[in-house]
C-alpha cells in the first residue's frame, strides 16, 4: 500500500500529461470541426512540449542561468545545482515551429472554407462525393 | 517547487483543455485555448524553465490566439459538436 | 467514430501509463537525461562561450545546426501560408466602403469603380467596422514603441536572462499586428509593407547562414564562431559570444516577418484589404 502511495506521488505528474495528450488525440480523432481537430494537434503538441520540460527538472536545482561575477569568472560550476537545459532548447524551438505550422493548418482550413462554405468533415465529404 | 501549486495548476490546464474541445463555439474554443497555453506558461516557469514560459507566453498565449480568432473571423463560428 | 476514437485513446492512454511504470520518478536529479550531456553543457558553456544563460549558448553554440533548420522552417511555413491564401485582389467582385469623417455618412462603391481618393473626408473602412474605437487607437500607439524597445532588450539582453531571438522576433511580430489590429490592415500595410516583409524574412535565414559560412570562409567549421576574433577585435571566447549575437539577429528577423506576413495572410484571408 505504501508502496502504490509512492508511486503514485512520483509519477503523477506523468500521469496528467498523458491525460492531456489522449484529449488532444480524442479531439484528433473523433470531432468533426476542422479547427477543434486543430485546437486538438495543438493540445497534443503542448503536451509532448510539457512532458520533455519537465524530464529536464531537478530536485534542487536553479534555473539554467549560471551565477556569475564580472571579471573573475573561474569559480567551479556543479552541474546538479541547475536543472538540465537541454530539453528547454529543443522544445523552445518546437514551440515557435508549432506556431508557424498552426498558421499554416489555419490558412488550409480557410482554403477549405472558402471553397466548401463548410468546417464540417462529414459535409464536405458528402460534397465531394457528389462530384 | 511546490506540488500544492502544480497540481492546481495541472487540473485548470486539463480543464481548459477539455472545454476548448467541447465548447460549442469556434471563439470561445479560440479564448480558451489561449488561457490553456498561458497556464501551460505558468507551469513551466515554475519547473524552472524560464525561457520556455516567455516562448510559450508570446507565441502560444498571445499570436496563436490572434491566428485563431483571425481564422475564426473569415471562416464561421459555428459548429456541430 | 466517436466509439472508436474513444477506443483507440483509452487503449493508447492505458499503453502509455503503463510503461510510466519503467520511468525515473518524477525530477530525479540522478536520471539519464541529466546525467550524460546536459552536465558538460552546465560546466563548460561560461568558459567556452561566455554566455551565463545555458539555454541560449546551447540554441544557437553547440546546437547551432538545430536552430538554423528550425528557423528555415519557419520561413518555410510562412511562404507556404503565401502560397496557399494569397489571390490578387483585382479578381471578382469588390466592394469599398468609404466614411465622411464629418458626419459619419457611408459610401459605398461597386465593382471597382473610381473612389474618391483624392477627398480628405472620405476614409477608407472595413466591412465590420466599429466605430467607438478611440481609447484602444490612442492606447496602442502609445504602447507599440515600448513593446518594440522591450523586444529589441529581449534580443539584445538573451545571453544573460531569459529570451533570445525567438522571443523578441515574436513580440516584434506582435507589435505590428497590434497595430494591423488597433487601426486597420491597410495602415499596417503601410508601414511594413508586402515586400519588405517577404525580404526580411528571407534575409533572416541568410544572416543566420551567412554567419556560419562567414566561418567556413575563414578557414574553421561551419557555424564554429571561436575563428570570428580579428573581426570583433576580441579572444575567442567573447567571439562567441558575438556570434551567438549575430545569429539571435537572424533569428529575430525571421520570426517577425513570418509572424506578421502568416497574420496578413490568415486575418484578410489573403486579399491584403480588410484585416481583423
Amino acid at each position: 500500500m505504501t508502496q502504490l502511495l509512492s508511486e503514485i506521488l512520483t509519477k503523477y505528474n506523468y500521469w496528467i500529461y498523458i491525460t492531456l495528450m489522449m484529449i488532444g488525440l480524442y479531439a484528433m480523432i473523433a470531432k468533426n470541426n476542422l479547427v477543434k481537430k486543430i485546437v486538438g494537434m495543438n493540445i497534443f503538441q503542448t503536451a509532448i512540449i510539457l512532458f520533455y520540460v519537465s524530464i529536464g527538472s531537478k530536485k534542487g536545482g536553479t534555473i539554467p542561468i549560471i551565477k556569475h561575477d564580472h571579471g573573475a569568472a573561474s569559480h567551479v560550476v556543479h552541474a546538479a545545482e541547475y536543472i538540465n537545459p537541454l530539453p528547454h532548447v529543443l522544445m523552445l524551438t518546437a514551440i515557435v515551429v508549432s506556431v508557424a505550422t498552426l498558421g499554416v493548418a489555419l490558412a488550409l482550413a480557410i482554403k477549405i472554407y472558402h471553397r466548401y462554405q463548410s468546417l464540417e468533415e462529414d459535409e464536405i465529404l458528402a460534397q465531394i462525393r457528389e462530384k | 517547487m511546490i506540488w500544492q501549486l502544480d497540481l492546481a495548476i495541472l487540473t485548470l490546464v486539463v480543464v481548459t483543455a477539455v472545454g476548448a474541445i467541447y465548447i460549442k463555439d469556434l471563439l470561445g474554443t479560440a479564448i480558451l485555448f489561449g488561457a490553456y497555453s498561458f497556464l501551460m506558461c505558468l507551469l513551466w516557469s515554475i519547473m524552472g524553465a524560464v525561457d520556455v514560459a516567455f516562448t510559450e507566453a508570446s507565441v502560444g498565449a498571445g499570436v496563436s490566439t490572434v491566428f485563431f480568432v483571425g481564422a475564426v473571423f473569415r471562416t464561421t463560428r459555428r459548429t456541430k459538436d | 467514430m466517436k466509439a472508436a476514437g474513444l477506443l483507440i485513446v483509452i487503449l493508447t492512454g492505458g499503453l502509455l501509463i503503463y510503461a510510466t511504470a519503467d520511468f525515473p520518478p518524477w525530477a530525479y536529479p540522478q536520471s539519464p537525461a541529466s546525467t550524460h550531456v546536459s552536465p558538460r553543457y552546465i560546466e563548460k558553456s561560461i568558459e567556452e562561450t561566455a554566455v551565463p544563460n545555458v539555454v541560449t549558448a546551447v540554441l544557437a553554440d553547440y546546437r547551432g545546426y538545430d536552430t538554423m533548420f528550425e528557423t528555415t522552417v519557419i520561413f518555410a511555413a510562412g511562404v507556404a501560408c503565401f502560397l496557399l491564401l494569397r489571390i490578387r485582389v483585382e479578381e471578382g467582385p469588390e466592394e469599398q466602403l468609404f466614411r465622411h469623417s464629418l458626419t459619419g455618412m457611408t459610401i459605398r462603391i461597386k465593382d471597382g469603380r473610381k473612389a474618391p481618393s483624392d477627398l480628405e473626408e472620405f476614409e477608407r473602412i472595413d466591412a465590420h467596422w466599429v466605430p467607438q474605437d478611440l481609447i484602444i487607437k490612442t492606447v496602442c500607439r502609445i504602447l507599440i514603441p515600448f513593446i518594440q524597445l522591450f523586444a529589441l532588450y529581449v534580443i539584445a539582453f538573451g545571453h544573460h536572462s531569459p529570451g533570445g531571438g525567438f522571443q523578441g522576433g515574436v513580440i516584434l511580430g506582435a507589435s505590428v499586428i497590434v497595430l494591423a489590429m488597433s487601426h486597420d490592415l491597410r495602415s499596417s500595410l503601410q508601414r511594413m509593407g508586402e515586400k519588405v516583409n517577404a525580404l526580411l524574412c528571407a534575409a533572416g535565414v541568410l544572416i543566420y547562414a551567412g554567419t556560419g559560412a562567414l566561418c567556413l570562409a575563414m578557414g574553421e567549421n561551419f557555424l564554429d564562431y571561436g575563428i570570428l576574433a580579428p573581426l570583433f577585435r576580441c579572444d575567442p571566447v567573447m567571439a562567441r559570444s558575438n556570434g551567438i549575437f549575430m545569429v539571435e539577429i537572424g533569428v529575430g528577423i525571421a520570426v517577425m516577418a513570418t509572424m506578421i506576413r502568416i497574420y496578413n495572410n490568415v486575418s484578410s484571408a489573403g486579399r491584403y484589404d480588410e484585416g481583423l
